[in-house]
This record gives C-alpha cells, sequence and structure tokens, in this order.
C-alpha cells in the first residue's frame, strides 16, 4: 500500500535537524555608531555642584516641599514593594542608615579641630539629641528619656517630626510611622561610633492633645555596649 | 439670582475692563476689609467647601457653620455631578465676547461659572489648572472669597498632594487636611 510509506517518508524528513542559515554579511545592517555620552544632569549656571562647595560649611538650608517630594516617592517606592507596616518601616530604616553613618563623620568635621567622637553612653546621646537634630533639622530634639523598666532603653521625643510634615497616616496603617528613615539614620551614628544597637524604632507618642505628631525614637542597645559603659563607670572614668 | 464666569490664564484682563465684571457688587464691606486679616475673619462665615475631581465626582464635602440643613451623601454626589455638568455648559456657551489674545498667547480658555450669588448664600468657583474644582459656599456678605478658596487649594496641595497615601482621583480622607482646614475656616 503506497499510502504508509509516504507518510512514514515524510516523518521522517520532519525530524531531520534544521539546517543553519548560511551567514553573509550583506545580510546585516549596521548598527549606528553610539552617540557620545551627555549627562542629563543640569548644572547651576556658575558651574558649582554640591560636590564643588566646601565641606566644612554648611548649607545654608534646603527647600522643605522639595525634601517632601523625595520622601513622598520613597515612601510610595516602598509601599508598594512590601506586604506590611513592618516592613514598610524596615525600608525605611535601612534607607536612613547609610544616612547615619556619614552623618557623624561630616558633623564632627563640622565641628572644627576641638570635636572628639562620643565615646561615652551619654556623650552619644546628647550629641544625637542636640548637634545631629541641629545638622538634620535645625533645631534640638525635645527630650531624652531614659526607660524606668531597662537599662539599655532610651528614648529620644521629638514632638513634630520635620519628615512627617506633610505625612497623614491612613487609618488601616495607622501603626506605621514614616520617622523610621530618622531612625535609621540614629541607628547608622550609634553603629558607626561603636555603640552597637539591638535597633532603633519610631513610635507614635499617643494621648498627647497638644502635639498629634509627637514620635518617640526608641535606641535598644547591645547588652555588651551596656556592659562596657558599667565597667567603665566603676574604673571611675 | 447671578452667575459670574470669566476667562483665565496668563493673559487676564484687567478689572475694569472685563465685559462681566460690572457685575461684581462693589460693596463697602468688601474694600473695607481688603488685606485686613482680622476684620476678614470677624466677617467669615463660610458654610462648606466641596472638591470635585475633573470626572465630576465628589471627592470632599465639609459644612463649616452650624444649624445647617443637613444632606445625605446621595445628595451631595448629585449636587457635584450635577454643577460639574452645568460647569462645562457654562464654559462653551458664555455670553462674553471672545477676547483677543496677546500676540504670542494662546486664547486663554473660558473657565465657566466663576461665582453665583443668590440672597441667602453665595457659591465660588475655583477650577485649578488640572481640573479639579473647589466649590466654596458662604454667606453673601463674605468678603474675599476669592483668596478663601485659594487659600483651600493652598491647604490642598500641601496635606494632599504632598501625602505619599493619598491616590489621585479618590476621596480626600487626610487627617492634616481637616485639621488645617478647620483651624483656617472653623469660627473660634
Amino acid at each position: 500500500m503506497p499510502a504508509p510509506t509516504t507518510a512514514t517518508a515524510t516523518a521522517t524528513t520532519n525530524n531531520n535537524p534544521p539546517t543553519p542559515l548560511d551567514f553573509k554579511e550583506s545580510d546585516t545592517i549596521p548598527l549606528p555608531p553610539p552617540k557620545p555620552f551627555q549627562p542629563s544632569l543640569r548644572h547651576p549656571a556658575s558651574r558649582k555642584s554640591i560636590y564643588d562647595r566646601a565641606l566644612s560649611r554648611p548649607p545654608s538650608s534646603t527647600s522643605l516641599p522639595a525634601f517632601a517630594h523625595l520622601f513622598n516617592t520613597l515612601i510610595t517606592y516602598h509601599h508598594a514593594k512590601s506586604a506590611s507596616v513592618s516592613e514598610i518601616e524596615g525600608r525605611l530604616n535601612r534607607a536612613g542608615y547609610p544616612i547615619g553613618i556619614k552623618m557623624l563623620d561630616l558633623l564632627l568635621y563640622r565641628q572644627g579641630g576641638k570635636a572628639v567622637r562620643p565615646t561615652r553612653l551619654l556623650d552619644l546621646l546628647q550629641f544625637v539629641h542636640g548637634v545631629l537634630w541641629r545638622g538634620l533639622f535645625g533645631r534640638a530634639a525635645d527630650a531624652l528619656e531614659q526607660s524606668t523598666s531597662k537599662r539599655e532603653e532610651y528614648m529620644i521625643v521629638d514632638n513634630e517630626p520635620v519628615v512627617n510634615t506633610y505625612i497623614s497616616i491612613p487609618k488601616e496603617m495607622s501603626q506605621l510611622n514614616c520617622a523610621a528613615f530618622v531612625a535609621g539614620i540614629i541607628e547608622g551614628v550609634c553603629d558607626a561610633s561603636g555603640f552597637g544597637t539591638e535597633g532603633v524604632s519610631a513610635h507614635w507618642g499617643e494621648g498627647d492633645e497638644m502635639w498629634p505628631g509627637k514620635t518617640i525614637f526608641l535606641l535598644r542597645f547591645q547588652e555588651k555596649v551596656v556592659e562596657r559603659e558599667e565597667g567603665i563607670k566603676a574604673a571611675g572614668g | 439670582m447671578q452667575v459670574r464666569t470669566g476667562v483665565c490664564g496668563g493673559a487676564r484682563q484687567p478689572e475694569a475692563s472685563h465685559p462681566n465684571r460690572y457685575r461684581r457688587r462693589a460693596s463697602p464691606v468688601r474694600l473695607h476689609a481688603t488685606g485686613l486679616r482680622v476684620s476678614e475673619v470677624a466677617a467669615m462665615v463660610v458654610f462648606a467647601l466641596l472638591i470635585i475631581n475633573k470626572a465630576g465626582g465628589l471627592i470632599f464635602n465639609r459644612t463649616f457653620a452650624p444649624g445647617l440643613q443637613k444632606l445625605d451623601s446621595n445628595d451631595y454626589l448629585i449636587l457635584a455631578g450635577t454643577f460639574h455638568g452645568i460647569h462645562a455648559i457654562s464654559r462653551t456657551i458664555s455670553p462674553a465676547p471672545p477676547v483677543q489674545p496677546l500676540p504670542g498667547n494662546r486664547r486663554p480658555p473660558t473657565t465657566g461659572i466663576e461665582s453665583m450669588e443668590s440672597s441667602h448664600f453665595r457659591l465660588t468657583c475655583f477650577q485649578t489648572p488640572t481640573g479639579v474644582k473647589f466649590l466654596l459656599f458662604t454667606s453673601p456678605e463674605q468678603p474675599n472669597t476669592d483668596a478663601v478658596v485659594r487659600r483651600c487649594y493652598e491647604i490642598y496641595g500641601e496635606f494632599v498632594m504632598k501625602n505619599p497615601f493619598y491616590s489621585l482621583e479618590m476621596p480626600v480622607r487626610v487627617e492634616k487636611f481637616d485639621r488645617a482646614l478647620g483651624a483656617y475656616l472653623v469660627r473660634p
């Protein structure tokens, strides 16, 4: 019977591997040569960028709406990427951490020749409460407290965090405090100065009629840091 | 009831030469109160503020004076939708003669209804460049309603548009906006 034989014949030809195409120079279209790189960053008329400024002099001030726009974008990005409130806070915290590490050195450098690194716990806390806050927000924080129950916990209180000026938290995520970004900065400063923390977090200070945006930054130092501090104190340091 | 419509844009006509401006009442209260914040606050009776998004949906409403007749939320939605439609019509049937544009400028678009007055209230409408409409209901004696509604727009810009948790075109439920608006419009 002729029909089945033709069927097997076509099947065998289909199983053959496809022959590679002949490559010919004339078939290709050459790519245009790349354009010379032109930076899209805009420079001020004086051609002086932020990197040309003297490091020792602080910039006069930054526009709050401009910062708000940038911070807004940061929050929107992390909000879209994370599944829970604690994840957003963690991401904001990590965004602030490298700033803190650099802020410590920058602020000490700006203090001039007599500046010393904070080496005692209280010095560090006062540095954060005063120098860091003035460097970032132009004013000192509102309070510095020690926890009554736990010896390794300290609190820094800001009645009206600058970063939260335009931010209202929706009801379904009322626990979120975007000052977690500032908490990350504090954590960076503490770590960079050799006082390891278990984490710094931002919490709403509830029940304050006068300051609805009151924020408490909780600093939890590592056990060994507290022990070292007490060792120095016992040695009469 | 009188309705005022006008033109907006960069080439705003001087007040006196505008064809519709003669309808504006030159009340002595208005002249006296210009620039005087204290007397402005003293004479201020703002009844309500509505914000309509560019699709005609009501995204915010709040009343500021006590003793107003209550409307249910459905009525507010109908009011907003109806006004949105009438406003769109008034843009095209404006009786004002076409304004000759300055050379090099585009002809400014007509804005539609800017204010509406009756013996009991005045409605001031302010439309932003993106098409959001602010409706301010005040008493007819209220001076400087343009300035008041612009200040409301500023507060909206600050606390609603700069808030990362507000999604565009959706109802405004922003705590700091409510608080700032209350501080500005609620009489102490």
